[in-house]
């Protein structure tokens, strides 16, 4: 009898197991690859997976084997023009021969190349990266509930069950039911040893032995557990506060970032998007782009559109802070904020918005990151670099740094972002 | 019997009268098979089946991940396609048919796997003393569940460690010979009163006079453990390993078992494929004979048969040493050839085979012979003229290769002895075993590589497997190379 059977519909990534194995033992080297691959590409390829390269020589699994050299004779097909005894030159000098083909697992193989996947790529991206200073919480729509423990009651699945608890009860009721008895046990000792003493006839005696073990009997029938001992631990749903935060990000598009520079920032900031809507659902995001005059956009004009002008760093605080009031009132907000900047600002506008940045957003924000991108060959500081690295000696809620080029994009945001140890 | 359709598109309704049409005329040929069980899979599966080497279900290692990452990327690219079937050794026997077959792809498909494939499963010697073909599934099931719980238990990263070591030592996990069955109870009980009645016949009461033997020459006997050198490296741990816990040694067991399942495999290339070439050739030329299938599907048969069954020459390009299934199927039909139409040189080289019946030498073939000894018994000179099949020398003492011998007079016997010796166990991998066993010592463990005509072992991977072996051996490894003459030639450690 023979079976024919459609297995088209059964599981098709059974070896899906097999391959998160593999990518956990070769972590380090995925992590390395990642970091490259943020360097190298655009602002839309940002997202993709990608092709990882893992030395041959790092995931070869050994076994003994011959080595080039020895004895060898090789037979093949194909033989058109020998005979015996014709000498042939060694392949490459060495001596190798078939040992040679033989052994070459290792060495001569090129690199193993495999690609991952979207997620694997984010999951690896964005590993111990969070939000910095995350505390302050406010209750929102209540839709997260928490277990709460709430004493204990009689009934519960056997997973639940608080053994000293039951033990507790136990030993309670059987000191409870057990002390009657134990009391007339001790009368009837002392009836007995009395009626000994005195000499009583042997039936009275007998009568009173067979009530001392009665009553030892009826002692140690006492159950030592008891159904009724079971307590099960209980617990109850709360409302549980959900941290709420919303992420503003502001950059400057004037004519002085030139393309370099706004690629640059962008990529920050596609970084910075993906770790957000990756991490948290329930971060808002605000894009503020500014010339000498801010705009809020959407995230699409934010990263693709171009356009140039003047600048005016202040605009763009000023619609943020003004943002901030009148959607995110700052007792139920966590407020962060990222900005990007080549740091060239006239006149007064550096210092007016460092005092403004003060005293008016850094009260209402938890973080505020600022990411300078300087030109290539300058040296010095910018202007606004010179006003912010005030702030940043007595607040310990904002963070600058400078970025040249894209490798170094990956690292700095590492920074920026990362987990906080506890301490 | 009315012509079966023929089309591009197999429906299941159509396999099911291939498979019967095949089935009968496989039953005229008196081909004896498991009994068949078809799947259709899709090329994901077919990848799926691919990592795991063909099984259908196997315990996780990140090997396997390794495995199917490789293939699905060459599969992707393009710089490979997938086999048209897996067959699994098992009873049922199991086919896996990729769902992108033509229909004549198919029926040559269920003619290879399922009665070429089949048949030799449940005939060969060496898978008759070495699989269970009734077990293996089962067993598969017990190892993975088995392999899951451990990591659930002991943590991932424990068991990763020994099922590592234990693939570096895959090879040498695998008796070439079965072992003698433990005696059960009861003849152990006869084999004791069987002595005692053996004594009793010969009593003497002489020699209890005769002083007892010297008490030292016994602890000199007892030191030596094992007392004959072991070659399943894998068994003489999962025995005695001193370190290993039970459930370690379970695992190594399991490895072991997997390694002893495809050994037979492992010794049959040639013959196992050549062996199912043949029959999907001959069954498929039957039903041509009987009208059943019409030229169409004849002409695309072949051309996939020829496909299979092509040797490229060793300046050609695309030769990847020797195809099994070319030489496999041109020694089958040579075989038929002899039986059925001798010539002189035949009834010279094959006196017992020319004249007789093909059919049974076939089988007799089938059923007694491995790689090594089918060449060497049956490639007849006729097959080393048309494969212009010549032996090449490579000795590590001259500067240059040298062509040993060819397709003449001369030459056939010693290119027959060097292709059989070719598929030999020793030639593919070292001799390594397991020689000595520091009981009362430091526990070291003692392995002798018995050099086979000065060839080297790789040296780092050597020590990376040594550091493997030290791994599940938890004291001192020592490897010693010994040449031929039984002097010892190189020699390297492991201590924990």
């Amino acid at each position: 009898m023979n079976y024919l059977i459609d297995r088209r519909l059964n599981g098709r990534n059974r070896s899906a197991v097999n391959r998160e194995r593999f990518i956990r033992r070769y972590k380090d080297h995925i992590r390395r690859a990642v970091k490259d691959m943020v360097a190298e590409r655009s602002i839309k390829e940002m997202v993709q997976g990608g092709d990882v390269k893992v030395p041959a020589r790092d995931i070869s699994e050994p076994g003994f084997r011959y080595g080039a050299g020895g004895d060898w004779e090789i037979v093949s097909p194909g033989n058109k023009q020998f005979v015996r005894g014709d000498k042939i030159p060694r392949p490459d000098g060495g001596a190798s021969g078939s040992g040679g083909r033989e052994a070459g697992s290792g060495q001569s193989m090129d690199d193993f190349v495999f690609s991952l996947s979207r997620d694997e790529f984010l999951n690896i991206f964005f590993e111990d990266l969070e939000l910095p200073n995350l505390m302050r919480t406010a209750m929102a729509e209540a839709e997260d509930k928490k277990l709460v423990r709430a004493g204990y009651v009689k009934d519960g699945t056997p997973c639940n069950l608080s053994v000293p608890k039951t033990m507790k009860t136990a030993l309670a009721r059987r000191v409870a039911l057990g002390g009657p008895l134990r009391e007339e046990l001790e009368q009837a000792c002392a009836e007995l040893e009395e009626a000994t003493r005195a000499g009583h006839s042997p039936a009275r005696l007998a009568l009173l032995e067979g009530r001392v073990d009665d009553l030892k009997a009826r002692l140690t029938r006492l159950p030592f557990l008891d159904d009724v001992d079971l307590r099960y631990r209980y617990r109850v749903a709360v409302p549980a506060p959900v941290a709420r935060a919303v992420m503003f990000c502001l950059m400057d598009v004037s004519a002085s970032m030139d393309e370099r520079k706004k690629d640059l920032a962008k990529r920050f900031f596609t970084l910075l998007y993906l770790f957000l809507t990756r991490k948290y659902e329930r971060v808002e995001l605000v894009f503020i782009r500014h010339t000498d005059e801010a705009q809020e956009v959407d995230e699409d004009t934010f990263f693709y559109d171009t356009q140039s002008g003047g600048t005016v760093v202040y605009s763009a605080l000023e619609l943020m802070q003004q943002i901030c009031v009148a959607r995110y009132a700052s007792s139920d907000w966590n407020v962060y904020a990222a900005q990007a900047s080549d740091g060239d600002a006239f006149g007064a506008d550096p210092a007016k918005s460092s005092r403004f940045l003060r005293e008016q957003l850094l009260p209402l924000a938890r973080y505020f990151a600022y990411i300078e991108v300087p030109d290539e060959n300058q040296t010095g500081a910018s202007s606004l670099w010179a006003e912010y690295g005030e702030i940043q000696s007595h607040s310990r809620n904002f963070a600058m740094t400078r970025v040249a080029r894209p490798q170094d994009i990956y690292p700095v945001f590492c920074d920026l972002f990362r987990k906080e140890k506890v301490a | 019997m009315s012509p079966l359709p023929h089309g591009p598109e197999w429906e299941f309704e159509l396999l099911e009268h291939y498979d019967q049409a095949i089935a009968e005329t496989a039953a005229e040929f008196g081909l004896d098979t498991y009994r068949n069980q078809v799947e259709i899979i899709s090329s994901e599966q077919m990848l799926d089946a691919y990592a795991s080497s063909g099984l259908p279900l196997g315990y996780p290692h990140w090997s396997y991940g390794k495995a199917f990452i490789r293939h699905e990327q060459a599969y992707r690219r393009g710089y490979q396609g997938l086999a048209y079937e897996i067959v699994i050794n098992s009873d049922p026997c199991i086919a896996y048919l990729m769902e992108e077959n033509s229909l004549m792809m198919q029926a040559l498909v269920i003619a290879h796997a399922s009665y070429g494939h089949n048949s030799f499963f449940k005939g060969n010697y060496l898978f008759r003393q070495f699989t269970q073909a009734d077990a293996i599934l089962d067993y598969l099931v017990f190892a993975r569940r088995y392999v899951t719980e451990c990591e659930e238990r002991y943590g991932m990263a424990e068991v990763e460690e020994v099922l590592d070591s234990c693939h570096a030592l895959m090879e040498y996990g695998v008796d070439r010979y079965r072992r003698p069955q433990a005696p059960s109870a009861r003849e152990k009980e006869a084999r004791r009163t069987e002595l005692a009645e053996h004594r009793r016949l010969q009593f003497n009461d002489l020699w209890r006079t005769v002083p007892p033997a010297a008490a030292a020459d016994k602890a000199v006997a007892s030191t030596v453990f094992p007392e004959e050198p072991e070659e399943n490296i894998l068994y003489f741990i999962e025995k005695h390993s001193p370190r290993l816990g039970p459930w370690q040694r379970e695992l190594v067991r399991i490895v072991r078992k997997l390694a002893q399942y495809f050994y037979p495999q492992t010794q049959t290339k040639v013959m196992n494929e050549g062996w199912a070439t043949f029959w999907h050739y001959t069954l498929i030329n039957r039903l041509y004979d009987k009208r059943l299938v019409d030229d169409a599907f004849m002409i695309e048969f072949l051309h996939s048969h020829t496909n299979v069954v092509t040797q490229r020459g060793f300046d050609q390009e695309g030769y990847h040493g020797i195809n099994p299934y070319a030489l496999g199927f041109a020694m089958m039909q040579d075989i038929r050839r002899v039986c059925e139409q001798p010539t002189e040189e035949d009834r010279e080289w094959f006196p017992e085979l020319a004249g007789s019946d093909w059919q049974k030498s076939l089988d007799f073939a089938m059923r007694n012979f491995k790689d090594e000894s089918f060449i060497a018994q049956y490639l007849s000179p006729k097959l080393i003229r048309d494969f212009r099949l010549f032996v090449v020398a490579d000795h590590a003492s001259k500067a240059e290769l040298e062509v040993d011998s060819i397709h003449d007079d001369q030459g056939y016997r010693r290119v027959r002895r060097m292709l059989a010796e070719h598929y030999k166990r020793e030639n593919l991998l070292p001799d390594i075993q397991v020689t000595r066993y520091e009981r009362d010592g430091d526990r070291s463990l003692l392995l002798r590589n018995q050099i086979y005509r000065g060839r080297p072992l790789v040296d780092e991977e050597a020590n990376e497997v040594l550091r493997h072996l030290g791994r599940l051996w938890g004291f001192p490894v020592r490897l010693e190379a010994v040449d031929a003459e039984g002097r010892v030639d190189g020699y390297r450690e492991w201590r924990p």
